[in-house]
């Protein structure tokens, strides 16, 4: 692995081949490795171990970043030559800031997120998970499919102005889907210890679900209270994030634009960003090295706080927003320079209702007189930014729910649903979990029942 | 390149490989956008590194390193062989390949002009002119553009004899703008969404385009949304650009035909497939006017599913997928093909990069134009009540192919053969089988645009491919419109 003395070598080598005024020098990397299955064997097996830097020069108001994964003195050459080529070529942005300096406030400290036994993980060791996997379809008569994978990887970034920080962790993750004639059933976890993942636990959830919705019946289209668990919350409430950028409210491309301040969610509804999480994963800071803040985004259902890069912070100081938005200050969320997105926040963690308001998935099930139980959503995509309506299907385990029972299986659903309108509906929700799905970053979520929620087409399984 | 391979092969060999193959890919790619009149992102990057893949005790292991080194790369292929190892304690049957003679070849996409000859400063100017063009009509709020240029170099070998070199240039360049007023934002993008059209060719590819001369018109548009009609919700006759037309194919065609998904083995991440393996030469897929073939051939054109090998060393081919609208072909690979009784995989296995493992991916999915002379105006000419559909805004299929939704940036109601008025937010869905049995006509060469796809996500760890896709606006009967908005 490539550790931060290294790296202050390299960044060192670059900063005495550079003429720039400013440098920053963002280290990238690690071992990562994926074991995939499907049809009950092993069908891919791969690992990968690869560095990289990716230098940001800046002359007088102009900046260009230049990336290779090659670290010796020529390549080290090439990657600076190259910066400032594209660098030198431009007309000066007066808004353009200095690199952050290592002041701005103090990094948090953070759980451990590096484990020796899952950076030890073998080839071997992820054949037995599967292996293990494997009995459980077996043993239902199922097909199973998913992966298993580790990582151990860094990330660092460096400046002229001495900022230099440094964070390495480890990754795993368990993936399963249970195919079953007719019906399917899907579990997912990851954790940076490999120790938290118990993959015989979630191969009889999975192959639970496949077998409980064998013979899918259809029901019709329509508004239905569902009840959605954290993979299928989190895979929605992914797209509004973006949305909770400075830039994409100076850029009016924000669902947030004129709403910052209003009660735009239910009262049940609070969000924070928060990357010293103990659930959470990733570095306390941000692209240009500035430590994250943890901020309440949501506060029962009222928008409180956008996020900011530095530079957005300083243009929304000038803008006509400025009174409208909340405060306003670099919070740590700004991706690497140069960018036209800015920053998001990418730590999300939701508010637990209180003790006596939690309710399992079951007891949600048990309250519900007609409804849809949901484990996870598929190809998501934005059909109205403004409204956020969302649309995407249903699938790996949807079942119809009647008289608080869950009674059978039936076809996958389509929903164009609004993400204003569905967390405005929330009616009961569990204790947050870090869920995983596939269309967004993971998260700090809970299961939701959220009532009228509209499914406007049904497919054919 | 042949050495650092050999040292690769060789250690594989040494180690029990009863196959081995290893690429090296050294990729340099540019990167260039502007926002509302300023630079918004310059950036180059290059990567170099290889792949091996292997077959020990009857299972596939790949292990991939970033450092070229003898002992690196002989190590990396010792890793290749302890994966498959372990590959094998979970596995019923040996990996079968279907056979392939070993290729020594060269290829070369089209290039007219090397884009990276072009200096920085033209590109950038060229961005900055198109994004005044469109900030110049009143009501646009945000004007972004972009242009991408890459030079991707491979080497390929295998245990087998192959020894292939390919250089491939791509070049994608387009713009957007964006229109917010009251509760509403509007989006129009040329010359395509996602990024605007991308092909295998030099820059060449940037001045075919004529991207200035059409932002007035663009902007033009995006401010006119917002007061335009919203699209009528029911059953109609719609006609889809080519544009759209093409990531209709991509959904509905284009990815239930991979084998790899048939067989299962995408079933955990990107799904399985309708088009189960009975349904070879006996689904009527489409109309008689619907014919499809994935086609990676040079004749082809420069498309971004264009090569001269895939990345197991096959050499592109032309497969009939729908012929007459009868079902007619899958993407195979090596190791897949013998599952439909060919004796030779259809050259479709392709990998992001070095670093990944190569799998079944599109080449170029085409729908070929239709035989009789018809420009656009008069395929609507040709219509008396229906909605003209341009430019892909929003897009969602099942994990089967089966139910989808697309939503197009802009809208045109046709009435009596002209069209009456400008519309928004429209969308439609359907079911695939049934969709393409409803194509009724399709425009001809005249009209027929090979897009390109440079998104298209499939695999864990997840890899982003270019794909190609040719199409001329085409007509389909009584499809449901506006399910979109529909209850929301």
């Amino acid at each position: 692995m490539l550790n931060k003395d290294q790296a202050a070598d390299i960044f060192k080598k670059l900063k005495s081949y550079s003429s720039a005024d400013e440098i920053e020098v963002i280290f990238y990397g690690g071992k990562t490795a994926l074991t995939r299955f499907a049809n009950n064997i092993i069908h891919q097996n791969v690992a990968e171990e690869n560095y990289g830097v990716s230098l940001r020069t800046v002359f007088n108001g102009r900046t260009a970043r230049a990336t290779t994964n090659k670290l010796d003195d020529e390549s080290l050459r090439r990657v600076v030559a190259a910066s400032e080529s594209l660098a030198k070529v431009q007309h000066p942005d007066p808004e353009l800031l200095p690199v952050a300096d290592k002041s701005v406030r103090a990094t948090r400290t953070l759980p451990s997120r590096h484990f020796a036994q899952t950076a030890a993980l073998t080839p071997e060791d992820r054949a037995e998970g599967v292996k293990k996997i494997v009995g459980v379809a077996e043993k239902h008569k199922l097909t199973t499919a998913g992966v298993f994978s580790c990582g151990e990887t860094i990330e660092g970034i460096f400046n002229s102005r001495g900022l230099a920080q440094w964070h390495a962790q480890t990754s795993s993750e368990i993936s399963i889907t249970m195919l079953a004639d007719k019906s399917s059933g899907w579990q997912k976890a990851n954790s940076p210890n490999v120790a938290h993942l118990d993959a015989e636990c979630l191969a009889e959830i999975a192959a639970s679900k496949a077998i409980q919705s064998a013979a899918p019946r259809e029901l019709p289209a329509g508004k239905y209270t569902v009840i959605l668990e954290p993979a299928a919350v989190l895979d929605m409430a992914g797209f509004m994030f973006w949305d909770f950028a400075g830039l994409a409210i100076l850029d009016q491309r924000s669902f947030l634009t004129n709403r910052v301040g209003t009660k735009l969610f239910g009262d049940n509804i609070n969000i924070w960003d928060d990357a010293a999480h103990p659930l959470q994963s990733g570095s306390p800071y941000d692209g240009e090295g500035v430590p994250r803040e943890r901020l309440q985004l949501v506060e029962n259902g009222v928008i409180k706080r956008l996020v900011y890069a530095r530079a957005t912070a300083e243009k929304m100081r000038k803008s006509e927003h400025k009174d409208q938005v909340g405060p306003v200050e670099a919070t740590g969320h700004g991706f690497p320079l140069p960018n036209e997105v800015g920053e998001a926040p990418m730590n999300i963690v939701f508010g637990a209702p209180a003790k006596e308001n939690e309710k399992t998935v079951d007891q949600m099930v048990a309250s519900t007189e007609r409804g849809v139980l949901v484990t996870r959503l598929w190809y998501i995509r934005e059909v109205d930014p403004y409204e956020k309506i969302l649309t995407g299907m249903t699938r790996d385990g949807t079942f119809y729910v009647e008289d608080g029972k869950v009674k059978h299986g039936i076809l996958n659903f389509r929903f164009n649903e609004s993400l204003i309108h569905m967390f405005s509906n929330v009616e009961e929700m569990g204790a947050p979990v870090r869920a995983s799905g596939e269309e967004s970053f993971d998260m700090v979520v809970p299961a939701m029942k959220v009532k009228d929620f509209n499914f406007t087409e049904v497919t054919k399984f | 390149m042949k050495e650092i391979a050999s040292w690769a092969l060789n250690t594989a060999a040494l180690r029990g490989a009863s196959y081995a193959d290893a690429r090296i890919v050294d990729d340099r790619s540019r990167a260039l956008s502007t926002k509302n009149g300023k630079v918004g992102g310059a950036s180059d990057a290059e990567s170099l590194g290889i792949g091996i893949r292997v077959i020990a005790d009857g299972a596939w292991g790949f292990a991939a390193t970033e450092n070229l080194s003898r002992a690196a790369v002989e190590a990396t292929a010792a890793r290749a062989i302890e994966i498959a190892k372990a590959s094998a304690r979970v596995k019923q049957e040996n990996v079968r390949l279907a056979p392939e003679k070993p290729a020594t070849a060269e290829w070369k996409s089209q290039c007219g002009i090397d884009p990276f000859s072009i200096s920085v400063e033209q590109n950038l100017e060229l961005l900055l002119k198109i994004d005044a063009e469109l900030r110049s009509v009143a009501g646009v709020t945000l004007a972004e553009t972009n242009m991408n240029l890459r030079r991707e170099e491979q080497w390929f070998f295998s245990s087998e004899g192959a020894n292939i070199h390919q250089t491939k240039y791509v070049t994608g360049a387009g713009y957007c703008a964006y229109a917010f007023a009251g509760n509403e934002i509007q989006k129009r993008s040329y010359p395509n969404s996602f990024g605007g059209q991308w092909q295998n060719k030099g820059y060449e590819l940037i001045e075919e385009l004529k991207l200035l001369e059409n932002a007035r018109r663009i902007g033009e548009e995006v401010v006119a949304l917002l007061k335009a009609d919203q699209c009528p919700a029911g059953t109609f006759d719609i006609i889809l650009d080519s544009s759209q037309l093409g990531l209709q194919i991509h959904e509905s065609v284009g990815h239930p035909i991979e084998l790899d998904r048939v067989l299962g083995m995408e079933a955990n991440f990107a799904g399985t497939s309708f088009l189960t393996l009975e349904k070879l030469r006996a689904l009527r897929y489409g109309t008689e006017l619907v014919n499809v073939v994935a086609d990676a051939r040079d004749e082809h054109g420069p498309g971004l599913g264009t090569f001269g090998y895939d990345d197991e060393g096959v050499a592109a081919q032309c497969t009939p997928i729908i012929t007459n609208g009868l079902f007619t072909g899958y993407l195979s690979s090596r190791e897949t093909a013998h599952t439909i009784s060919l004796n030779r995989s259809g050259g479709t296995l392709r990998s992001e990069s070095w670093n990944r493992l190569p799998i079944i991916r599109m080449t170029n999915i085409s729908i070929l134009p239709g035989e009789k002379p018809l420009t656009l105006e008069q395929l609507i000419a040709s219509t008396d009540n229906g909605i003209l559909m341009q430019t892909n805004r929003s897009w969602s299929i099942d994990d089967k192919r089966y139910n989808f939704q697309f939503g197009t940036e802009l809208g045109w109601e046709i009435k009596n053969g002209k069209r009456v008025r400008m519309l928004k937010n429209p969308s439609y869905s359907g079911i695939t089988t049934d969709f393409w049995n409803s194509m009724d006509a399709i425009c001809s060469r005249d009209e027929w645009t090979l897009w390109g796809t440079p998104n298209c996500g499939k695999g864990q760890p997840q890899q982003v491919m270019g794909t190609g896709h040719g199409a001329s606006p085409a007509r389909f009967r009584n499809i449901k419109v506006g399910s979109a908005y529909k209850g929301t």
